[in-house]
């Protein structure tokens, strides 16, 4: 059995203590630096400076919570401890190990201080040199010179959408990866267009680029494995040259735990999570993916949701029905994220309606017009109904299923009117196909085609409206994925 | 204010960190005998593919229609390796 005692050098625990291990010969490492240390020494008159414990390896290694701490180590094994100043457990644990230690006059019982490796900064450096030393963190480390600054220089070198990102220090994501119970190597999914592997860690360097909250990493896992699912078509919607991009709803209690909005604004600028999260995925795309755009992504414009776009459902005792993830097979309490490929949003106004079947009507008018209302069945759309819009269906008891099935048959027109040529409008349907003009056609292809969501604030007798990109089995199809397995 | 000595930063790779492998083009031996014109389902792609293959025919090269599936997705493995074996070059109508 033998004693070792971490001190620090502005700890007064430390100093009261410090004086009797001297005295016994304890072999005492310090946290603090050389000059600390033998400052602490002269100070107390002790006959041996402590020796340092280099990068807090040994500290890290018993990982105390406040030193002084006294170990008792048998064959380098711990077999018991003493933190703080605990005069009889000192002395019987010294005991242990057949030395006498003489406390003389020192109060019963003292709390000691924070070790060192409790201080914030180190416990992150501590954190991330675990992490790479037990292989949970194994990307490539990039240097910014001294006299670079680190947001030109990530720009510099292509990694960034453009605007300034967090620079990714092992420090910063081995923190976030502490907010996920998967292992760092578990591959999330495989990134189009190159094919570029997705681990854990390389979602959470890129997420940490976006400044996501640490503790939104499951919601972006999740949306990164539903990128990677071949229903999303993933390599065709980065190389369209339409504006769609992959749009984040997260629906389920997790989304209020990482502080989603799901209320007022809910689209736009403010909130953390909701700004973050989809840019993550998109710099997943970029980064591991390798999709830039001008390059690989041909968008003739694309939109500003390509940047990022993510929000939360809003699921409170307002809501007219269960979540849009839940209605899609996430259990109830669970949290979910759909992932569907989409144009920027536009409002839709009605201030009059105030019976559902009105609403759908109104509703129905704008619903035409996505991508043309000429171009009929080859595009999906999603709807998000507001609060005010959203309280008409649930006074009315009608349920999602309903709305889009009322939607699915009003948002039709004579065919008469969308046959190529029909006021001058070269965009249409052949004329060969239609037999009949009279004859009402879909513009959705089914009824669930048109998903619906629901978030917004309480004002406002708005909904909007995004419209899809190249839909169903052809094109992209929208997915959703459990958060429950990332957490 | 503490203006101390700048350090370099160290940051974590957010790439694949894969380098991409030599493509390089195949050999030639003169003109191509056989052209792949590869329709990728855009609408009017064909009216394009139709003009070339009366031009290339013309020339005298032997042409291979062919397509995918659809435009949204990557060539499936099989298309792509039918087209290796039995052409010497391949012209894509992109579209729009």
């Amino acid at each position: 059995m033998e004693l070792l005692a971490l001190v620090k050098h502005d700890c007064p625990v430390c100093d009261q203590v410090l004086p009797a291990l001297d005295a016994a010969g304890v072999r005492v490492l310090s946290q603090s630096d050389a000059s600390e240390t033998a400052e602490q020494a002269r100070r107390l008159g002790l006959g041996t400076v402590p020796e340092l414990d280099v990068d807090l390896e040994v500290s890290a290694r018993f990982d105390p919570d406040a030193v002084p701490a006294l170990l008792l180590l048998d064959g380098g094994a711990e077999a018991d401890r003493v933190e703080g100043l605990q005069r009889d457990r000192l002395a019987a644990v010294a005991a242990r190990a057949g030395v006498t230690l003489d406390l003389g006059d020192l109060p019963p019982m003292r709390p000691g201080c924070a070790s060192r490796t409790r201080d914030p900064e180190v416990a992150a450096r501590l954190l991330a040199q675990r992490a790479r030393a037990g292989g949970r963190i194994t990307s490539r480390m990039l240097t910014v010179g001294a006299l670079e600054d680190p947001y030109e220089a990530l720009y510099d070198r292509g990694l960034t959408d453009g605007l300034p990102v967090v620079p990714p220090t092992p420090e910063r994501v081995a923190a976030m990866l502490e907010h996920t119970s998967r292992h760092p190597q578990d591959l999330v999914g495989v990134v189009a267009p190159y094919d570029g592997p997705a681990t854990v860690e390389k979602v959470a360097v890129n997420a940490v680029m976006a400044g996501c909250p640490d503790e939104a990493l499951p919601v972006v896992l999740a949306a990164v494995e539903a990128a990677c699912d071949e229903r999303f078509a993933l390599h065709g919607l980065l190389a369209t040259t339409h504006p769609a991009g992959p749009v984040v709803v997260v629906s389920g209690p997790y989304a209020q735990r990482i502080g989603m909005n799901a209320a007022g604004n809910v689209l736009g600028q403010g909130n953390r999570a909701n700004l973050t999260i989809g840019r993550a995925l998109q710099l997943v795309v970029r980064n591991v993916g390798g999709g830039r755009p001008g390059r690989e992504d041909r968008a003739a414009h694309g939109q500003p949701g390509k940047v990022g776009l993510a929000f939360a459902e809003r699921l409170d005792e307002t809501a007219p029905w269960e979540g849009l993830a839940q209605a899609r097979g996430v259990p109830d309490g669970e949290t979910g994220v759909t992932l569907m490929a989409l144009e920027a949003p536009r409002v839709i106004v009605d201030q009059i309606a105030r019976e559902p079947e009105g609403l759908c009507a109104s509703l129905a008018l704008a619903l035409e017009s996505v991508a043309t209302p000429r171009l009929r069945l080859a595009f999906d759309a999603m709807l998000l109904v507001g609060p005010e819009h959203g309280r008409v269906f649930r006074e009315a008891g009608w349920s999602r299923e309903r709305v889009q099935a009322e939607l699915f048959e009003r948002v039709k027109t004579p065919a008469g009117e969308l046959v190529k040529g029909a006021a001058g409008v070269p965009e249409g349907l052949e004329p060969e196909w239609v037999t009949d003009p009279a004859m009402l056609v879909g513009k959705f292809a089914a009824p669930d085609r048109l998903l619906v969501a629901y978030a917004g604030g309480d004002a406002g007798l708005f909904s909007m409206v995004f419209g899809g990109w190249a839909a169903g089995e052809i094109g992209s199809a929208p997915v959703t994925v459990s958060v429950q397995p990332w957490m | 204010m503490d203006v101390g000595p700048a350090h370099p930063l160290e940051i974590l790779d957010p790439t694949s960190e894969r380098e991409p492998g030599d493509r390089p083009l195949a050999p030639r031996d003169g003109p191509p005998h056989t052209i792949a014109l590869l329709d990728i389902h855009k609408p009017r792609g064909v009216v394009f593919l139709d003009e070339l293959e009366v031009l290339l025919r013309e020339r005298g090269h032997a042409v291979l229609r062919t397509g995918k599936p659809t435009f949204t997705k990557p060539a499936p493995h099989d298309l792509r390796r039918d087209i290796a074996a039995r052409c010497d070059a391949v012209i894509e109508a992109l579209a729009d």
